[in-house]
């Protein structure tokens, strides 16, 4: 019974200092890249080619979930509404819905999905091909090169990526509401005109997404220098890093709107 | 040997949190020398490669290249001297997201000011020293292996290097590409002037082009001298090495148990 206990104590002590380890490990990988990220606006074209790889290409999924989270939006929205009497705030509820949360938490996660896996899997295959050794040796230092440009990258297509999604959103909103439904197009776009607060909700939703963009772009940078290498090692981070993602995303959003909503 | 060698590492230890990898490791490398370390898998030789290019940094003793201890310097002074160095991996570690003639213009790019009718000129040169002129339009995905560590070669080149470093290069190639390597290791470090430390555990492409050899053991060194030396030596571990023989001072047993004991066989100790 004791020797149980013992060993389950070890265990859980094990995994807290591994925790704790990790995260120094990671929080001086952050200052590091941060301190060494000169060469990204220096040779900003090295910044503009990872705005393409993470934004440009995840610009797919961002339009198609965006248009698709409106279009539901716009219906489940008209379906309540209706019965209050109320069906003409369509416009408000979806817009606010969008800038607020949906916008900003959705493509965040779709980002983590799309873009942080393949930062992952890049970085993690260049560690275990030695490609970022050789970059050390050839005196390239692999986080003005690589790295840092990758994060800058993120942390600019991010809110761009929200703005996008929401736009959509809204699209999709009308599409469904106005010009399937009926609801009056005047009303739809006036009273989102007269709800929607430039700084409260719209520029909320874009220090989120700035926020997001620097976790989920540091954690899927980290993981994939942090990962064995190994075939398996990689595939794991590439796991870690969309779970992880995920769940800081979901936390930071919560802190946030705390912060931001709570006198709203 | 030379009095003002290139590469000089005296007493230097090296461990991984405790545990030891290389202990009183004293080395010379003497200017314009082809010098090989060889050793079994996981002797260490590959640590001594990284220490001199400052990659790692030794837990005792002095690593002095061009005179400069290595492990002193700060990041700005260690990547100035690695300017002057050249390494090629195990694999090439090749970009793979860049074309043959993109991976060999890399360095060129990143530490010079050159137009790019010149760096075309000098990568072509680079890749005709290595016979791979006509592939520099290829993928990294379109090479063998004895192509890519062609590729990674003159990449490594692309700079003029004072001090080229070789880690397993012959691991894997057929018996073309690894003379083909072999010849290139040699010619290239004559034509540059250069000074090449060549890590191998390839007894038979190695001694035919190197000036000197240190032979490495459980991280320390436990023989050197000219390939003639080597060839002739009676020392037990260093004959088993060369004749590639099963058993000997380098057990074919990993440690352990008896293997009575382990059978749970009566009768044992």
């Amino acid at each position: 019974m004791i020797a149980v206990l013992d060993g389950g104590l070890r265990h859980i002590g094990a995994r807290v200092v591994d925790g704790v380890w990790k995260l120094g490990c990671a929080t001086r990988f952050t200052a590091t890249l941060i301190a060494r990220s000169g060469a990204s606006f220096r040779r900003p074209q090295l910044t503009l080619n990872e705005i393409y790889f993470t934004g440009v290409l995840s610009l797919i999924i961002i339009i198609v979930s965006g248009l698709f989270v409106g279009l539901v939006l716009g219906l489940q929205g008209y379906e309540t509404l209706k019965r209050y009497g109320s069906a003409e705030a369509l416009g408000t509820l979806v817009a606010l819905s969008l800038t607020r949360e949906l916008g900003p938490v959705v493509s965040a996660l779709l980002f983590a999905s799309r873009a942080g896996s393949a930062i992952t899997a890049k970085i993690g295959i260049m560690k275990s091909t030695e490609q970022l050794s050789a970059m050390e040796m050839m005196a390239v230092d692999p986080y003005g090169r690589v790295m840092a440009p990758i994060f800058w990258g993120g942390v600019i297509s991010m809110p761009l990526l929200a703005a996008i999604f929401s736009a959509l959103g809204i699209f999709g909103g009308y599409l469904i509401g106005v010009v399937i439904i009926g609801v009056d197009s005047g009303a739809f776009w006036s009273q989102m005109q007269a709800a929607v607060d430039l700084r409260e909700d719209v520029l909320n939703g874009v220090i989120k997404s700035v926020v997001f963009g620097v976790a989920v772009t540091l954690i899927a940078l980290f993981e994939g220098f942090d990962a064995p290498p190994t075939a398996a090692g990689v595939s794991y981070a590439v796991t870690r890093t969309v779970v992880t993602s995920a769940l800081v995303v979901l936390a930071l959003d919560f802190v946030l709107t705390s912060f931001m909503f709570a006198g709203v | 040997m030379s009095p003002e060698p290139l590469v000089e590492l005296t007493d230097v230890q090296f461990a991984y949190d405790l545990r030891p990898i290389l202990t009183g490791i004293r080395m010379r490398v003497p200017r314009g020398k082809v010098v090989a370390i060889m050793g079994g898998s996981g002797s260490g030789k590959t640590t001594i490669l990284r220490l001199i290019g400052g990659q790692l940094k030794p837990t005792g003793g002095r690593v002095a290249v061009d005179g400069a201890a290595v492990h002193e310097l700060d990041h700005d002074g260690l990547y100035r001297l690695r300017r002057r160095m050249g390494m090629l991996f195990q694999f090439g570690a090749l970009f793979t997201d860049l074309t043959v003639f993109e991976n060999v213009a890399f360095p060129l790019r990143e530490h010079t000011r050159l137009d790019e009718a010149l760096i075309r000129d000098l990568v072509l040169l680079k890749l005709n020293a290595v016979g791979l002129r006509g592939a520099a339009q290829l993928s990294t995905g379109e090479l063998s292996g004895g192509m890519a560590r062609r590729v990674a070669l003159a990449r490594a080149i692309a700079l003029d290097p004072m001090l080229m470093m070789y880690d397993e290069p012959f691991t894997g190639l057929d018996p073309i590409s690894l003379g083909v390597i072999a010849n290139l290791i040699r010619r290239l470090n004559d034509a540059l002037g250069a000074t090449s430390i060549l890590v191998t555990h390839d007894v038979g492409a190695s001694l035919g082009i190197v000036d000197y050899v240190y032979i490495v053991a459980d991280g320390r060194m436990v023989a050197e001298g000219t390939p003639d030396e080597i060839r002739a030596s009676g020392e037990p571990l260093v004959r088993q090495f060369i004749h590639g023989e099963a058993d000997g001072p380098v057990a074919f047993h990993y440690p352990g148990r008896s293997y009575a004991q382990d059978l749970d066989l009566g009768g044992h100790p």
